[in-house]
């Protein structure tokens, strides 16, 4: 005869997975459920997250939420305010869960235990799970799992996630019909104590907590200062924020350091607990393989070598990698293009199918290569520990412009494409940091505007052979601009719009890791779903309108291509948009490629093939480059001389021509206020340097 | 008793105990909270190649600072033993 969990006949137990950043919680996580989980966000935050269906010795299941990882629930960043919302159970959105599986990395488990600590105050019941056990050893570190057990009151479950060690026993103690409550005793300092009670009584009346919340959460009201409000959790009401300020104010002038006094509280309960848990064997291990590795890895010289070889190494293979599978994407679409038009009779709607829709759709699925690679790397970067040292390295470096060293990797990857960039800045704890890294990222010059460098450096230098100096010279000069336009931005928007406390660089640096390849590979198709479903839709969307832009009204007669697209709606606003682009050297033909190049940059190139009638622009620039040097303005002048090739280069290193990038700000940042800021000021921005660059260009007499 | 220093002069390798580091600042709950209180020993590893941050280990495990909160903290350099 099986237990059923109480409230199994309803729906299945919840249990809540928390633990801090690096305990091996989300190897665990895809061990307990596998391959059943389902990925999302919380409403109003970019926080992941996870749900997924574990099933007990007896194949009952059992609902996981594994939460982001935090050191405290005194939240300092979006991911940890998640955490703590809904263990509190204030958010609407999820259910507060039954029991708490709690992760402790066991070679650390003193600083481990604060958060557990802090959590046995809810008085849920919790399992706990003391994960890398074999490690913890071979560091001579025996932790005494009986002892620990008997102290806490609760279930502990040694554990080597990893190796799949200690799953059967932990999935035993979840599917415990009578779950254990914590025996869980500590002093709250005597000067503070009042304030507990008084600010739990409040919380009762007013709130309508349990009173065991309630305790949790008046503790949790007294360390932190400041808490972190974050989208989707319910407000406190102001008679307890009156009880609140009332005693904070008696305590300054008292001279009462209350948040330390609690904090240290709770870090000699754990010392005392610890003494009697954690056995130490050896005294003088000498230096671990971490330690080795860090002595090469952060060493001034060869730290900035190894940075720089895995860097190149990083992007080398995104370039020599994605290109296969990119050709086999562009030839798939074309295939599937055909296969309409064969299928299909002619007509409007396979024109919008093929021309719009797949093409549309096509030019920004062929970078999806590129991104997964790039995603790959990053979740590997991750997982062994390096990142935490690349952002140790460069930190005094983004300091200049006052960000901090997270803000490196997400910007380093916006070369290849701002929007894995953008979706790797969630690292970031400090909001404002994370708003202006987003902001900046797509100034890196990524590998959709590298074709419309080629074609203007072609077009730019006269005579067959384009020298290869000037074109790595003209190449290197836009990285750079794009680069130091980024760190100027950075630098004002920290300075003016998004000012705050200066960015502070408190982080773990974690044990290095050997991958787990398998959970890299299944986080980097969990991101890259992630792009296909907005940035996709988006674009498809888009790809639309702008076909239709292209195909409306109908040209009279038997058109050409030139000619249909001349008369058409686009045609019409690059002739409107010709008085705004006149003084920065465009004519409307130009403007044409920049409002089509919306969906994707490199659509510029194809575009001019279509403006200036040349057959297979795409794949080779040579026929295009003539037709681009005997085009003029209508008085006779030629229309791409050297500067205004030039000036167009400058443009597409500034301005936001990416509508997939802005519909990932859009996502990240939760409003379209920021992407609406980054579009006026990036292509603001454009349009004032172009202006600059072809005036002073003219008045040089270029 | 040794004098008191800050921890953003000690020399790379040295072992001190914390004694005074600032009641307020979200930046010293957080070290607070990571294990780094009055009356905890540490290590200073290294410094970043660039002078700055600082990588300290506490309580077994590694911690970054920046040289600017690092200033704030004064140790005590434990005697050899």
């Amino acid at each position: 005869m099986t237990h059923e969990p109480k409230t199994g006949a309803a729906r299945p137990p919840i249990f809540a997975l928390v633990g801090n950043p690096n305990c091996g919680k989300s190897t665990l996580f895809n061990a307990l459920t596998g391959l059943k989980q389902k990925v999302g966000n919380y409403p109003g935050v970019t926080v992941e997250k996870k749900t997924g269906t574990a099933y007990s010795q007896h194949g009952h299941p059992m609902t996981v939420i594994d939460l982001p990882g935090a050191y405290s629930l005194a939240a300092r960043s979006p991911d940890e305010a998640v955490t703590r919302d809904v263990l509190l159970g204030r958010r609407a959105d999820t259910p507060q869960p039954d029991r708490i599986l709690c992760v402790v990395d066991a070679t650390n488990l003193e600083r481990n235990l604060y958060l557990v600590h802090q959590i046995l105050d809810l008085g849920r019941p919790v399992i706990l799970v003391v994960n890398m056990m074999d490690l913890a050893e071979q560091n001579g570190i025996h932790i005494r799992i009986g002892h620990l057990e008997q102290e806490l009151g609760i279930p502990v479950v040694p554990c080597e996630a990893v190796h799949g060690k200690g799953l059967i026993e932990l999935k035993l103690a979840m599917s415990r019909a009578e779950p254990a409550l914590p025996r869980h005793a500590w002093d709250v300092p005597a000067a503070i104590a009042p304030a507990v009670s008084e600010l739990q009584a409040s919380l009762v009346a007013n709130d309508a907590k349990a009173p065991l919340i309630a305790r949790a959460e008046a503790l949790l009201l007294l360390t932190d200062q400041d808490a972190m409000r974050v989208a989707g959790s319910t407000p406190l009401s102001a008679r307890t924020h009156e009880t609140l300020a009332s005693w904070k104010k008696r305590w300054e002038n008292e001279g009462t350091d209350w948040a330390g006094a609690l904090v240290n509280s709770r870090y000699d309960a754990i010392s005392q607990l610890c003494a009697q848990v954690v056995q130490r064997k050896d005294t003088s291990p000498g230096p671990s393989v971490s330690d080795r590795i860090d002595a090469v890895v952060t060493h001034p010289f060869w730290g900035w070598i190894t940075l720089g070889v895995l860097m190149a190494l990083v992007f080398f293979s995104i370039f020599t990698l994605a290109e296969y599978p990119m050709n086999f994407i562009d030839e798939q679409t074309a295939a599937f293009s055909d296969w309409i038009k064969d299928k299909m009779p002619e007509g409007e709607l396979r024109d919008l199918i093929t021309d719009g829709a797949i093409a549309g759709v096509g030019g920004v699925v062929i970078f999806l290569p590129q991104i997964l690679i790039l995603f790959f790397f990053i979740g590997l970067l991750e997982s062994t520990g390096y990142m935490a040292r690349a952002a140790f390295i460069m930190d005094r470096l983004m300091s200049s412009v006052g960000l901090n060293g997270k803000s490196f990797i997400p910007l380093l990857s916006s070369y290849a494409c701002a929007i894995p960039g953008i979706m790797a800045t969630r690292t970031i704890e400090d909001k404002k940091d994370r708003l202006v890294t987003i902001l900046i990222a797509p100034l890196m010059s990524c590998s959709a505007r590298l074709p419309v460098y080629l074609l203007m450096i072609a077009a730019l230098v006269p005579g067959d052979r384009v020298p290869l100096l000037t074109k790595v010279g003209v190449m290197l000069l836009m990285y750079a601009l794009g680069t130091f336009g980024a760190f100027g931005f950075a630098w004002l928007f920290k300075r003016t719009l998004l000012k705050g406390e200066p960015s502070i660089m408190i982080m773990e640096l974690p044990p290095y890791h050997m991958p787990r390849i398998g959970d890299v590979i299944r986080q980097m198709f969990e991101r890259g779903w992630m792009f296909l479903k907005r940035a996709g839709t988006t674009i498809l969307g888009i790809s639309i309108v702008l076909w239709f832009l292209s195909a409306y009204p109908k040209a009279p007669g038997e058109p050409t291509d030139t000619e249909q697209l001349e008369y058409s709606i686009a045609g019409r606003i690059g002739q409107t948009l010709e008085p705004v682009i006149r003084p920065i050297g465009f004519d409307w033909q130009i403007g044409i490629g920049i409002v089509s190049s919306l969906a994707a940059r490199e659509v510029f190139v194809s575009t001019m093939g279509v403006v200036f009638n040349v057959e297979d622009a795409e794949e080779n620039t040579e026929p295009l480059r003539e037709a681009l040097l005997k085009a003029t303005w209508p008085d006779g002048r030629p229309l791409f001389t050297p500067l205004v090739c030039f000036t167009l280069m400058v443009f597409y290193v500034f301005a936001m021509q990416c509508l997939a990038t802005l519909a990932v700000v859009r996502r990240e940042t939760g409003s379209w206020k920021w992407p609406a800021f980054q579009l006026c000021y990036m292509t603001g921005t454009a349009w004032i340097l172009s202006f600059i660059v072809y005036q002073g260009g003219r008045a040089l007499g270029f | 008793m040794s004098a008191l220093s800050k921890l953003s002069q000690l020399a790379v390798g040295t072992t001190a105990v914390v004694r005074e580091m600032p009641k307020t600042g979200s930046a010293f709950l957080r070290l607070r909270e990571m294990g780094l209180l009055t009356g905890t020993t540490l290590t200073l590893v290294r410094t970043a190649p660039l002078g700055d941050p600082l990588e300290v280990k506490v309580r077994g495990y590694y911690l970054s600072l920046r040289r600017g909160e690092a200033e704030q903290v004064l140790v005590e350099v434990a005697t050899q033993s």
